[in-house]
């Protein structure tokens, strides 16, 4: 486990928030994907010993969890919200925009061919208000129609061009 | 009747301009100055002040919030811990958001006067794993507070001390429901527990006495304080009282929060004079008033209630008034304040199919009605809009919906099944019509919903 150590420093301070140490399963997992970009079986068993804890019992939050992933995805993770309020003003809509744009589907886990982005149709976001609406990583972004998805699109492969 | 002005009490601040979330600014504007009082106080006092106040709780069931806290089972000599639920999952839902975002400080003094109320040793603050800002400024202002001594130990020079914590939650809508908000706290899968005997306030996390209660209630708890109870009972209607932050999405022109006196605003007038009616050329066709589980209300119904003194009255769904009765003796609920609303070009099967696809991808999987009922549910109304519907597809979701309310650990059986109830109740003429409407192409610009 190559952990950076502010997310070492990190896990030290969160574990004695709680009583309990499997308390501190979420948080944990969490740093390490924030860190890693998934959770490894072998994190999966790291978690587990710092915890004092069964694989299984780690195992079974990774797998139960929406926001918890086995497996790595694009360099930018765009999350469309596919619940009502969003989708009764287009939310579908704005899901294949950003999929035509990155040649990818949203089925689970699906890295684009660039390699740039994974696209998820995920259930409500708490934005209702403003739909339809999107997260790219931590990035809440309100009333994405098509063209408005286009042009987040654009900014993500300018992005990837200055990079290359 | 024109619409009665907004009252906006937690939403006092919520996008002034300059109004930003630190702490300094909180205190310029008057704030942590009840919790100075509270700590003044004997805590019972404060108790019965949230009681005398009337407050329900803003999550979604509308429970006594000071009832609540005497349920607290304070003999136990165990420790007593506040879980704050800002898990915000409800579809339809979204007024914490702008709380945590923009005044978490506001929420901080709520959660601190509730802890030294009821003596509570440890708050947590759960907050759903999409507010990642949210976590991070919440995190920010409790150090703020803690420096400043408004938190943590020996508060405010007292002898009591508490730490208010945050925890991410990561996508689970099934953690909105306290116990299984709990379970997840535990560092479990958040299967909801059975009632009797895991009552919250006797048997909650770590099988010690615990207070759930919403982000929006204890902002309440705290203007309670300010104000007092009494003084708080007279805004809004009696058993309803105090202000209700009402979420509006879906075919109106103007979406967003208002902040109301619970009762004091019709749908109607909310609908068509605040949210400046249906988008150009649409009428209104349907309302679901309470968050997406509460059951949806056909524009053109009416409602016989009784009076107190034995007459009754008829209401259209304009004329209901946003509290918790009315909307209950309607059969649907106010539940979470999140209104969906939807117009002449919504086909009401694909906006079932899209509720259930939700439902079915938030089953928790504990219990098999619920866990089979909600998957079923959502197949047949998704074969209808994107394969082929039967005539007798009505009757059969509705023998299914049937089948889980009332047979759950939890409350999650009503909620996935109220909508599919619901729908057929009101728009079972389209259900049964649909293999017909099928044959025909759907109208230009009709959106997929699901």
């Amino acid at each position: 486990m190559n952990l950076k150590p502010a997310t070492l420093s990190k896990i030290a301070e969160v574990i004695p928030h709680y009583p309990t140490k499997r308390s501190a399963t979420l948080p944990l997992l969490h740093l390490v994907q924030e860190d890693l970009g998934f959770i490894s079986p072998e994190a999966i068993e790291w978690v587990a010993a710092k915890l004092e804890l069964q694989p299984i019992n780690v195992y079974e939050v990774v797998t139960f969890y929406p926001m918890f992933r086995q497996k790595p995805i694009g360099r930018r993770h765009i999350k469309v919200c596919r619940t009502l309020s969003c989708a009764l003003l287009g939310g579908y809509k704005t899901c294949a925009a950003f999929e035509q744009e990155f040649n990818t589907s949203t089925g689970i886990g699906e890295i684009s061919p660039d390699g740039e982005v994974t696209i998820e149709f995920v259930e409500c976001l708490a934005s209702c208000g403003t739909a339809p609406v999107v997260m790219i990583d931590d990035e809440l972004h309100e009333k994405v129609d098509g063209a408005k998805a286009k042009a987040l699109s654009a900014e993500i492969k300018r992005a990837a061009a200055q990079r290359r | 009747m024109s619409a009665p002005a907004q009252r906006r009490i937690i939403f006092q601040h919520i996008d002034e301009p300059g109004y930003s979330n630190d702490l300094a600014c909180y205190v310029k504007h008057g704030g942590y100055a009840v919790l100075k009082k509270a700590v003044t106080m004997k805590p019972e006092a404060i108790v019965d002040e949230v009681k005398q106040s009337g407050l329900r709780g803003r999550g979604g069931a509308g429970f006594p919030c000071g009832f609540k806290w005497t349920l607290l089972d304070k003999k136990s000599g165990k420790p007593i811990y506040l879980v704050v639920n800002a898990d915000e999952s409800e579809p339809g839902t979204f007024k914490d958001r702008y709380i945590l975002h923009q005044d978490p400080h506001q929420l901080i003094e709520g959660i601190m006067i509730t802890c030294f109320a009821n003596n509570v040793k440890q708050a947590y603050i759960y907050i759903r794993g999409e507010f990642p800002h949210g976590a991070r400024i919440l995190e920010q202002a409790i150090a703020e507070a803690r420096a400043a001594n408004f938190c943590g130990p020996n508060l405010l020079g007292t002898s009591y001390s508490c730490e208010i914590y945050v925890h991410r939650g990561a996508g689970a809508y099934i953690c909105g429901e306290e116990t299984g908000l709990i379970e997840s706290l535990e560092g479990k899968r958040p299967y909801p527990r059975i009632k009797p005997p895991y009552f919250p306030a006797v048997l909650g996390l770590y099988q010690c006495p615990t207070i759930v209660n919403n982000v929006e209630t204890l902002c309440h708890v705290k203007y309670i304080l300010d104000v007092g109870g009494d003084a708080y009972a007279k805004i809004g209607t009696p058993n309803n009282t105090g202000t209700r932050i009402l979420c509006v999405s879906g075919h109106v022109q103007k979406p967003g929060y208002y902040e109301y006196e619970v009762g004091q605003i019709t749908l109607g007038q909310l609908l068509n004079e605040v949210c400046g009616g249906p988008l150009p050329g649409r009428k209104f066709k349907a309302v679901i008033p309470g968050g997406s589980s509460a059951k949806v209300l056909k524009f053109g119904e009416t409602f016989t209630l009784k009076n107190k003194d034995g007459t009754s009255r008829t209401l259209t769904v304009e004329d209901l008034p946003m509290d918790f009765d009315t909307l209950a003796a309607c059969g649907t609920m106010g539940g979470s304040g999140g209104v969906i609303v939807m117009d002449d070009s919504t086909d009401m099967v694909a906006a079932l199919a899209n509720l259930n696809a939700f439902y079915a991808h938030e089953s928790c999987g504990q219990c098999t009605p619920c866990r089979e009922g909600s998957l079923w549910m959502k197949k047949i109304t998704t074969r209808m809009v994107h394969d082929h519907a039967r005539v007798e597809d009505g009757a059969l979701l509705k023998n299914v919906a049937d089948q889980i309310a009332g047979r759950t650990i939890c409350a999650f059986g009503e909620a996935c099944s109220w909508p599919t109830q619901s729908f057929i109740a009101k728009f079972g003429d389209e259900f049964k019509a649909y293999p017909e409407t099928k044959k025909t192409a759907p109208p230009a610009g009709a959106l997929e919903l699901v």
